[in-house]
């Protein structure tokens, strides 16, 4: 399972933040985003400013978690693309690198073919700085964690998180 | 697992509270959700039935403060207690940073408890974690009620490694922040080793 500890450095924000900003254009979308599969967001780029961002993730996550265990149920591995049509917005959502989730928000000023087509480049390109995120994440954990910031708190520092 | 972002200084830790049904988990995420200074908590979402079981998950983000100059989030969610919702309870404990297992004190309530702390074990497993190695906090819930089972009986059966455990009555907020506060602790503790 892809478990480690997820860990993004100022670099790797800003090649996706490059990444989502392009879609936008691309895509002509209102908003993108990227979550954790576990919930966390990670990334937004467009003209959505504002909105609850943090129930967005974690409600993106619980709905790929969902969907992926019925696919499990009928046989398949995933369902990596969903697509939530509404009245004026649509949602159009992509697994990539079974990871990470992108988040497509688009109205009638872009086609769901055309979203269709600019996420599989876009998502190729986050795969691979995941990819590289996850590798880095990986040998940080075989040699004992390497530089988090957790490494230097002391109890004391944690009491005082609780001293509100 | 925990998300460390360097970018905006952030540590997000998923908390899950784990029980059978009914022994309030919801109420423990609703009493911390109505005690918290609007600007520390995010909404709170609740997927539930239209008799207020929890169908899904709650979910409560909510901000502690900063360590290190890194802004602390804990993500606390749910379980649904049922027993026939086990697909989604597996679901939500993936990627899980701690857990609080809140018992329902009451004596016809233990064999619920147990079944519930077994399904807790198995599903962990499941996704290649032990609770003996997860930060993991027991409470006691329901202590007012007139047929709470002893606690030194109930603490045998539910907290036989001795983990940090808790007395709590969630409906008045008795023992909810003292259980937040053990399983935050847990996790930041855990972050500390890990980073070793």
């Amino acid at each position: 399972m892809n478990d480690t500890q997820l860990v993004m450095y100022d670099e790797d924000y800003r090649k996706i933040l490059a990444v989502i900003q392009q879609l936008v254009r691309d895509a002509n979308a209102k908003g993108i985003f990227v979550v954790d599969r576990n919930g966390q967001l990670i990334g937004e780029a467009g003209e959505m400013r504002g909105i609850d961002t943090t129930s967005l993730a974690s409600l993106t996550a619980g709905c790929i978690a969902a969907t992926g265990g019925l696919a499990k149920i009928v046989g398949e591995e995933e369902f990596p693309i969903h697509f939530h049509q509404g009245q004026r917005d649509n949602l159009h959502i992509t697994l990539v690198a079974h990871r990470i989730i992108l988040v497509v928000v688009f109205d009638d000023r872009s086609s769901l073919g055309l979203v269709r087509l600019r996420v599989k480049k876009a998502g190729s390109e986050l795969a691979k700085i995941f990819e590289h995120i996850q590798k880095r994440s990986e040998q940080a954990n075989a040699g004992g964690g390497g530089d988090a910031p957790f490494s230097e708190i002391t109890d004391e520092d944690i009491d005082n998180l609780f001293s509100m | 697992m925990s998300f460390i972002n360097y970018s905006s200084r952030e540590i997000n830790c998923k908390i899950v509270y784990y029980g059978p049904g009914l022994c309030g988990k919801t109420t423990n995420l609703q009493f911390i959700y109505n005690k918290t200074n609007p600007d520390l908590k995010g909404k709170m979402i609740s997927l539930a039935t239209e008799t207020e079981r929890t169908l899904f998950f709650d979910f409560l983000p909510l901000a502690l403060g900063q360590i290190r100059g890194f802004k602390t989030r804990f993500h606390l969610y749910t379980v649904p207690g049922q027993v026939f919702y086990d697909a989604s309870r597996k679901l939500i404990l993936k990627g899980v940073d701690g857990v609080v297992f809140v018992a329902d004190s009451q004596i016809e309530r233990m064999e619920a408890n147990l079944e519930s702390l077994d399904n807790l074990k198995l599903n962990l497993a499941e996704q290649g974690y032990e609770l003996d190695k997860t930060p993991y906090i027991v409470q006691y819930n329901k202590r007012d009620l007139p047929n709470a089972a002893p606690l030194d009986e109930i603490r045998k059966l539910l907290n036989p490694t001795g983990v940090p455990d808790f007395e709590a009555c969630a409906t008045v907020g008795t023992g909810v922040f003292e259980t937040l506060k053990a399983v935050a602790r847990a996790v930041l503790s855990d972050l500390k080793q890990m980073s070793k």
